[in-house]
């Protein structure tokens, strides 16, 4: 199977390269912005005792007088291997992101699970009654929800359900020692705020996704045939729509990302996005940089994955001549 | 291909007054919205009732009164000139971010797109890393390291989002360098420079336009974002963003005040955003209605 | 004389521009009776795909039926509500669209789109339904027949995709079947393809057929009775014999109007001197696609040289390469006894001014924000160096030259007809006063009147100025009326090359003998003859 025979594998696999690419440009960024830090990296983790000795020492022991490019390689490999190095407070960085870490992924696994389906069947009712009221109202809002700050909607939730309503708390302080019911008690208003943002951005892309593939002529056609409407949406539209459907939803995941950080604040979640501004307070750089590593790993994860998507749906691609 | 011509055009004026009267209600609304804020940023120092950073009082989160029509902040300045100053600053640090990556993001998309070739290919390559990267995330980790100062801000921000004017004016270039008339002025020996100008612009116009207004939305809520997470605007400059952080505390006593300059900033992009929907539905030729 | 199939009274259908309403189909009177064919011609717009579709109770958007009525089988379909409507579509009356590669869905197998509506509603079963394909693809002369059905539609030709199309419309026997252009996007050679095997099918299943085109050539082979069709109304309808013989209408007669133009009676042009534009073994690259091999051929003064071949020949690279819109891979072109340079940025400007060219589309070919007036000024600055008054001066010049109104020059191009615009284009070539202008298709995308207004036009300035045309065209009958000499291309290279009289009488290469065979003929039978010539 070579590749001229078989265009949809070199063009998954020169994606694939291109984003691992991005990741290495990216993670070389992270790295090199400690450069920018005033006063030295090793007078940094030494703090109160930075003796110029000590200082000296800290450097030959971390190998920091090793060219650019060595201690590159040297984080990437440890970064691969999950060993993100000491933090300036003192403690191994994995130790600290860790379970921050499992806490933003089940959070955004959890909203994921909700607003993937029910963004789709929303942006079909879209396509089906388009023009219909429904329709109106759903573009309506959520153009109006995408431009809602992330605070604002986190904000509004806490001040209906905890304040006035006082049905979940305000903070969702969750640790390792409580079980799960009472976890997802806690959980319920960022998870609730995370769906409302990232709902809106969604149906507008499934739904102009799918109007987009309902404007082709061979809709048209199908509805000559006779074809009733929600036939012509469901068996014509839709399996022409799954690749652009599927690569926007993996978009939008990416998205979530960058708004998980807002909430996680709003509500005191112990999550990476709330240690990441913690570290930015602090200005512990090593926890800053394996906070960024590991959320551009995701968004390059991300719109990889929605990339392929859209290659592999493509039927010209699927069935060569 | 039409059979029969249209009649000669009517002058440029009347055709825009039309054009504004014939857009839908949440345009319009958008319109009328957007018009109120730049006046409000405009004349911020006539209408606000007391200064930016006057403690005006000793008594710090006050309830709404006569004097301090939405009460005070956490330091005892009065908050309805803060949100009037906020207004000032938010929309023109954003407005001058906005502009500076449209004018480096077009340029470079029209310059990659006319000359093509290797310089395109590497252009693009760079683009494509920076726009591979979460935007938030990225600003945080650079503002963390240089310090959060107003022209950091606006440096970093403007050049990540150059990267999308970069995409759609390179995209639209491309499309427009593609059509016979651009080809046409080619083989009439026109320079790039002058296809460039007088047959490629004029026809991307639009849709950069709009670009613009969304980047201006998406852009303002960043900043709004940075400073509410404190990375963004430092006090003592008025900021909603970090308005609302400040005196969040209120919200737990079920005080609305601090929502109010969050719901300024949720109407502005709301307004932008409907002016720009409209914008291009005209220009795609969709309609909202069937 | 039995019911017709369907009968159409009396319909009016407006369209919405903007806001306001116009007539687009205005108080139309037909009927087809089974195993007729009627022949709607028109130019577009007029309103024939609107009609097409109103036989099927179809409307597209933006659409609204302000009077009249549809009886199809006795039924009358616009009273119906739209579900009721949709019981008729794919079983009685079916569409056969102009393009088949868009009426497809590229997601499903063309044996599941085919069969699709016999399943559902026309009470076969599945094998039933693909036996029945698999007849019809072997009586539409498609390859394979019992293996063509697995393809995907990308995987075959547009000519097989067409073919296809109509195996679809076939499949519930309809009583009526609507063909809205079907060979109007096709090479001429696969025209005649198409059309044989349309004529076989309705002779064979009986059924009645609304035939919509443009072409008046192409539907005296296959109608019985013609409708001409101008701005939504009817103005003439006849048995084809009495259309083709003795046309009442005025506006009928000058569909005929291409082939009334004036052949250049004197022929042969005195090539006096060296040729204009000499090419020498031209060779051209697209990537590693090999474009044009082995070209040459000259343009003398004054003389028209006209460049015929289909899609896929390269006549459209040859002409951009002398242009210098492409560098040749190989060969040399020489302009008025100096070598010219391979691309436009080597060339001074004033051999630039000399070539100029004229493309198809002329809505491609205007910049859509710039006037007419800047349109034709800016090569008057660029070529002459005129400004103000006198720039003023000669675009007005030009405008009558191409008999358009002064008053056209502040308009802008979405604001004039189609064969206003390409005047305009001819105008804005004419303005660098050249010595060789090369048409690329010019008059293929113009409705067949239009045409042969702007060829008389083109032949006029031509005595006037003395201009020599390098005309690129894939229409045979423009080439009869313009040409001096023919260069014949296929594939990328010349097939044939010489005087018009010469190339156009027998013997011919098999290519040219193809090519000439497959341009339809304006007389009933032709088709026939070439059905008849082909079972012999």
């Amino acid at each position: 199977m070579s590749f001229s025979s078989r265009p949809i594998l070199s063009m998954v696999l020169s994606r694939l390269g291109l984003g691992l690419l991005s990741l290495v440009i990216v993670s070389l960024v992270i790295f090199s912005a400690v450069a920018l830090l005033p006063g030295s990296y090793a007078s940094a983790i030494l703090g109160q005792n930075a003796t110029a000795e000590a200082v000296a020492a800290m450097e030959e022991q971390l190998g920091l007088n090793d060219p650019w490019f060595l201690r590159f390689l040297r984080w990437l490999g440890a970064a691969a291997t999950g060993d993100m190095g000491m933090s300036f407070a003192g403690r191994p960085v994995m130790d600290v992101i860790g379970p921050r870490l499992v806490n933003t992924v089940v959070l955004a696994a959890i909203t994921a699970a909700i607003a993937v389906p029910l963004s789709i069947a929303l942006g079909i009712v879209c396509a089906r009654y388009r023009g219909r009221f429904i329709d109106k109202f759903l573009s309506t809002t959520t153009l109006a929800s995408i431009s809602i700050p992330e605070f604002f909607v986190a904000y509004i939730v806490m001040m209906l359900l905890a304040v006035k309503l006082q049905l979940f708390p305000s903070m969702a302080g969750i640790r390792a020692s409580m079980d799960w019911g009472d976890q997802l008690y806690r959980m319920v208003l960022p998870i609730l705020t995370l769906l409302l943002v990232i709902l809106a951005h969604m149906v507008r892309n499934t739904r102009a996704a799918i109007l987009s593939v309902m404007a082709s002529p061979y809709i048209e056609m199908a509805r000559l045939k006779g074809e009733p409407e929600s036939r012509v949406v469901m068996r014509q539209a839709l399996p022409n729509a799954i690749g652009p459907i599927a690569s926007v939803v993996a978009l939008n995941l990416a998205y979530l990302i960058s708004g998980v950080v807002v909430i996680e604040v709003v509500f005191v979640y112990p999550g990476i996005g709330q240690a990441m501004i913690d570290s930015v307070r602090n200005r512990d750089v090593p926890v800053i940089q394996a906070c960024a590593l590991i959320f551009a790993a995701a968004y390059i994860g991300f719109n990889l994955i929605a990339d392929v998507i859209s290659i592999v749906s493509n039927p010209r691609l699927l069935h060569p001549r | 291909m039409d059979a029969t011509a249209r009649p000669v055009s009517t002058p440029r004026l009347t055709r825009f007054l039309h054009l504004l009267r014939s857009a839908p209600l949440t345009a319009q609304f958008g319109m009328v919205v957007t018009l109120a804020y730049a006046l409000v940023a405009l004349f911020a120092p006539l209408i606000a009732p007391y200064g930016e950073v006057e403690v005006v009082s000793r008594v710090p989160f006050d309830g709404w009164s006569a004097e301090h029509l939405l009460g005070t902040d956490q330091l005892g300045r009065d908050f309805l000139s803060r949100l009037i100053y906020g207004a000032r600053n938010s929309i023109s640090i954003a407005l001058i971010t906005t502009i500076l990556s449209l004018t480096l993001g077009c340029l470079l998309g029209m310059f990659a797109a006319l000359v093509g070739g290797l310089v395109d290919q590497v252009l693009s390559r760079i683009v494509d890393a920076l726009m591979s990267v979460p935007e938030l995330i990225f600003i945080l980790m650079i503002l963390s390291i240089l310090g959060g100062s107003i022209l950091n801000l606006i440096l970093i921000i403007a050049v990540l989002t150059s990267t999308r004017f970069y995409r759609i004016s390179r995209a639209a270039a491309l499309n427009v360098a593609s059509l016979d008339f651009v080809e046409a002025a080619r083989a009439r020996g026109e320079g790039s420079l002058w296809i460039a100008v007088n047959e490629i612009l004029p026809n991307i116009l639009p849709l950069i336009l709009s670009e613009l207004g969304m980047r201006f939305c998406f852009i303002f809520l960043n900043i709004a974002a940075l400073s509410f997470l404190g990375v963004g605007i430092q006090p003592p400059t008025a900021e909603w963003g970090s308005m609302v952080r400040d005196n969040a505390a209120l919200i737990n006593m079920g005080n609305v005040t601090p929502l109010i300059p969050a719901a300024a900033i949720a109407l502005l992009a709301i307004a932008v955003n409907f002016v720009v929907d409209w914008m291009l539905n005209r220009a795609s030729g969709l309609s909202e209605e069937a | 004389m039995p019911d017709p199939v369907i009968r159409i009274d009396n319909l009016h259908i407006d369209a919405r521009a903007n806001d306001a309403w116009s007539a687009i189909v205005r108080g139309v009177s037909l009927a087809v009776h089974p195993g007729e064919v009627l022949g709607l011609v028109g130019e577009s717009g007029a309103g024939k795909s609107t009609i097409g579709l109103a036989a099927l109770g179809y409307l597209r958007p933006g659409a609204r039926v302000s009077g009249g009525s549809v009886h199809l089988l006795g039924q009358d379909l616009l009273a119906l509500p739209e579900s009721e409507r949709r019981r008729f579509r794919g079983t009685q009356v079916a569409y056969v669209a102009q393009s088949a590669q868009a009426a497809f869905n590229p997601v499903h197998r063309l044996m599941d789109q085919i069969v699709a509506v016999a399943v559902d509603r026309g009470g076969l079963t599945r094998a039933e339904a693909e036996e029945r394909a698999v007849t019809l693809f072997t009586a539409l002369r498609l390859p394979d027949p019992a293996q063509f059905g697995d393809r995907y539609p990308h995987q075959v030709s547009g000519g097989q995709l067409q073919r296809a199309m109509v195996a679809m419309a076939l499949i519930c026997n309809p009583a009526l079947i609507v063909f809205d252009e079907p060979t109007t996007a096709l090479d001429v050679t696969t025209q005649v393809e198409v059309l044989i095997s349309i004529r076989k099918v309705i002779q064979d299943f009986g059924v009645a057929a609304i035939y919509i085109t443009h072409d008046l050539a192409v539907v005296a082979q296959i109608a019985h009775r013609v409708a001409v069709l101008r701005h939504g109304a009817v103005v003439e309808e006849a048995p084809i014999a009495r259309i083709m013989d003795a046309p009442q209408h005025p506006y009928t007669r000058s569909l005929w109007a291409v082939h009334e133009l004036p052949v250049d009676a004197a022929g042969a042009h005195d090539r006096k001197g060296a040729p204009l534009l000499d090419i020498r073994d031209l060779a051209a690259r697209y990537k590693q696609f090999q474009v044009l091999t082995d070209i040459s051929l000259q343009v003398g003064r004054g003389e028209t040289v006209a460049l015929v071949g289909e899609s896929g020949s390269g006549k459209s690279t040859l002409g951009r390469v002398i242009v210098g819109l492409k560098e040749p891979a190989a060969g040399t072109l020489t302009y008025d006894g100096q070598p010219l340079a391979p691309t436009v940025a080597r060339r001074p400007l004033p051999t630039i001014r000399r070539i100029q060219i004229i493309y198809q589309s002329a809505d491609t070919a205007l910049n859509p924000r710039h006037s007419v007036r800047r349109i034709l000024g800016r090569p008057l600055t660029l070529y002459h160096g005129l400004r103000g008054a006198r720039r003023e001066a000669r675009v007005q010049e030009l405008l009558r030259l191409v008999e358009m109104e002064p008053t056209h020059a502040d308009r802008l191009p979405g604001q004039l007809s189609g064969g206003q615009k390409q005047r305009v284009a001819i105008a804005r070539a004419l303005a660098a006063e050249p010595e060789l202008i090369i048409c690329d298709e010019i008059t293929s995308a113009l409705d067949k009147v239009v045409q042969a207004e702007v060829l008389r036009m083109l032949l006029v300035l031509q005595a006037r100025l003395g201009v020599s045309f390098l005309f690129i065209t894939h229409d045979i009958e423009v080439v009869r009326a313009v040409a001096d000499r023919v260069v014949v291309m296929q594939a990328g290279r010349i097939v044939e090359q010489g005087e018009k009289a010469r190339v156009f009488a027998p013997p011919h290469e098999p290519y040219t003998e193809t090519l000439l065979a497959s341009v339809p003929e304006m007389a009933v039978g032709w088709l026939d003859r070439i059905i008849a010539g082909r079972a012999a």
